[in-house]
């Protein structure tokens, strides 16, 4: 063999190897769902009778549906809306820098760096004052303006990597900046901004603190719904399991079929 | 249109109009095995209250405390009916939160509440809280282990006794440890336990004046026991163990002895759940130097704060929901193993209840003989047996978990885990204002 291929064979090895230890957790998930309370809590086994027993209970006991629907709406509707507010933003920082550019930009994502349970009491207290507590339009706003620094901050370098000729162009022919952002940056940097979403989509359909603190039934989405299924007395883990199982299969099948738009994505622009 | 069509839809449309007008009532909880049989019975409640709706919010125990502290601080009005713990209910009571609930209908026979629940429950003389179920601490054992070494369980145990049965039946090349109990750091967790270990050892959580007593001789006695005990004879990992896993090592047939919650009693009795139902004996948790806070007391209990919107509601529910015909309805739907322990005499006077439940007496007396406004040789200035009732406890009694937890697992000492855990309380205490 020569040295290339041993190279080729070992990185292949490496990576599946990788791929297999960051899977690992997620199938056993997957299959402690199928086993029943002692089973789970018993030595590991992969030799089982496999049982819908803890998918019954969870079905039983909450409405799925619900949860899955509130889930959708909370994370579409604040990826949407954090993409409308970020995309002016991110142009504007791309396009038209000023000296406080750089700063402004940081300190986006300074936000980022407070726990969120400092900021617990304020935002409490304001969504009741709003009558935003338990309402999906209170979660969108929030989930909105805690990934706004992460999107403006992609936005920003997937734009910056436009050259300005082609909007300099675009102006010349008599192109108003509202035309210029849509029909000439916005079709250039697709797969950029598709990847920001799906992010965002992610990012806000695994929020578990927000969710947990501003919902009771109403609004509340599928991380409360797997919050629901863990106990401090009494075995939980196969209904847990099957929650989570059902809690993340929406987001899981959504991943696999826009992995292509992902990659695609957060490789945009490595290579000029 | 026929009238046979059209009777059905104007019932329905009536039913619908009805359904519109019912008040909704958010009912906060864990998900213990006792409140999913009382969610599995929402039907039965709005059958008998037609006008009365219920939604429920179930939580894991820790979140479900934050979640709670949240909104009863900000009077945000998220629920009508949550679910407290004894530690809770004073504190709570006093800062206004919480209604009081004096107006209770005769047929609820408060008298028939355990005296200690009740107390437990009570600030300045009024109920803020209805008991759902009650437990204290004991000790569980395997007959069958005890009979093969010769051993036989005096009514009340020491744990001087218990530490040399413990090494008598620890066996680990056949998968036995002599004893199990918590390590898992959290002060619901092995703080829960190794307060009371303390307690029965002469040691107290403070002084009279509110100075931690921490770094004292009868915390290193107490705590030199645990570490030694569970070194030699418990099972490895222990700090890892809360009660669930215990309770599943126990189940399995792992454990010679377990001292623990007395509402594990129904799960390690119930064949579905347990390897050891016919083998596993009771009795009262061991003591030591007193028997003063040997065992613990909790109640699991159903509040209506105060910024609830629909508070006569709330109120009929938690009345209902820890009444005499409660327990009746579990019992014969459900199995009488299954009732809500620990609240009210009537239940361990039914002799359903006392046939399906052989625990039933041990766990009336400990919770009888738990005393939370005396729970120390020592006087002491607050309430609690396995927990101090001021609002600075959940954090201390945490941190101070986390440093026994790491003497267990030998990464320090007792005397250094005693000696930081006494700075920290202090530096809690200190900020807080008790002294200067």
């Amino acid at each position: 063999m020569n040295p290339t291929t041993t190279k080729k064979l070992l990185l292949t090895l490496l990576a599946w190897g990788i791929a297999v230890i960051v899977f690992f957790p997620i199938f056993w998930m997957v299959v402690t769902g199928f086993k029943t309370e002692v089973q789970a809590i018993a030595p590991p086994t992969l030799i089982f009778d496999p049982t819908l027993a803890g998918y019954n209970t969870v079905i039983e006991r909450a409405d799925y549906l619900k949860f899955a629907l509130n889930s959708i709406v909370i994370a579409f509707g604040s990826t949407l809306l954090a993409l409308l507010v970020a995309i002016p933003a991110a142009y504007s920082m791309a396009f038209l820098p000023t000296k406080r550019t750089r700063g402004t930009l940081l300190w986006m994502l300074s936000t980022k760096m407070l726990p969120p349970v400092g900021v617990l009491m304020p935002i409490y207290l304001l969504s009741r004052d709003l009558g935003l507590l338990d309402t999906r339009t209170g979660l969108i706003i929030i989930y909105m303006l805690m990934n706004l620094p992460i999107v403006v901050w992609m936005l920003y370098t997937f734009f910056k990597d436009v050259p300005k000729d082609i909007l300099e162009a675009g102006r010349m022919d008599g192109a108003r900046t509202f035309q210029e952002v849509v029909y000439l940056l916005l079709p250039l940097t697709l797969p950029g901004i598709a990847s920001t979403g799906l992010l965002a989509v992610i990012l806000s359909w695994n929020e578990a603190f927000w969710s947990l603190n501003l919902t009771t039934s109403d609004a509340a989405p599928l991380t409360t719904f797997i919050a629901s299924f863990s106990s401090p007395e009494g075995l939980f883990w196969a209904k847990l399991s099957a929650a989570s199982t059902l809690a993340i299969a929406p987001i899981l099948i959504f991943g696999w079929m826009t992995q292509k738009q992902m990659v695609r994505g957060l490789t945009f622009g490595a290579v000029k | 249109m026929r009238l046979t069509h059209v009777l059905p839809l104007a019932g329905a449309a009536t039913l619908a109009s009805f359904a519109a007008q019912a008040e909704t009532v958010t009912v906060a909880t864990v998900n213990n095995d006792d409140m999913i049989i009382m969610q599995s019975l929402t039907e039965a409640f709005e059958k008998s209250h037609p006008d009365i709706n219920l939604e429920w919010v179930v939580l894991e125990e820790n979140v479900l405390r934050q979640r709670l502290t949240t909104d009863v601080a900000t009077q945000g009005g998220q629920f009508d009916v949550m679910t407290v713990g004894t530690y809770e209910v004073p504190i709570w009571a006093e800062y206004g939160w919480l209604t009081p609930l004096d107006d209770l209908p005769a047929s609820y026979d408060k008298d028939d509440l355990l005296k200690p629940i009740r107390q437990a429950l009570s600030y300045k003389d009024s109920l803020y809280a209805l008991p759902f179920y009650g437990e204290s601490s004991m000790l569980y054992y395997r007959k069958d282990l005890f009979k093969k070494a010769g051993i036989t369980m005096p009514e009340q145990p020491s744990w001087q006794q218990v530490e040399a049965w413990a090494s008598k039946l620890n066996d680990p090349d056949n998968g036995v440890y002599g004893i199990c109990l918590r390590g898992k750091p959290g002060w619901g967790e092995n703080m829960a336990f190794v307060s009371t270990l303390v307690n029965t050892y002469g040691g107290r959580w403070f002084d009279e004046d509110w100075k931690p007593t921490i770094d004292s001789p009868a915390w290193h006695k107490a705590i030199n026991f645990y570490v030694d005990l569970m070194n030699q004879y418990g099972p490895p990992g222990a700090t890892s163990n809360g009660f669930n896993e215990n309770l599943a090592l126990f189940a399995g047939g792992k454990c010679g002895m377990w001292v623990d919650a007395t509402s594990a009693a129904g799960k390690l009795y119930d064949t579905d759940q347990s390897q050891v139902a016919d083998t596993v004996g009771f009795a009262p948790a061991p003591v030591a130097e007193t028997p003063k806070g040997a065992n613990w007391l909790w109640a699991w209990s159903l509040a209506v704060p105060s910024s609830s919107d629909a508070k006569p509601a709330a109120k009929t529910f938690i009345t209902w929901a820890t009444s005499k015909d409660y327990v009746k309805l579990v019992g014969q739907q459900e199995g009488w193993t299954n009732v809500p322990p620990g609240t009210r005499h009537s239940t361990y006077e039914n002799p359903n209840y006392q046939q399906a439940a052989p625990f039933a007496d041990f766990v009336l007396n400990a919770i009888q003989t738990a005393d939370p406004n005396d729970p120390s040789a020592k006087p002491v200035p607050y309430t609690g047996v396995q927990y101090v009732g001021i609002p600075e406890f959940q954090a201390i009694g945490t941190q101070v978990g986390q440093m026994i937890a790491a003497a267990l697992a030998g990464q320090r000492s007792v005397d250094q885990a005693l000696s930081a855990a006494q700075r920290a309380a202090e530096r809690t205490m200190r900020q807080a204002g008790y002294y200067d």
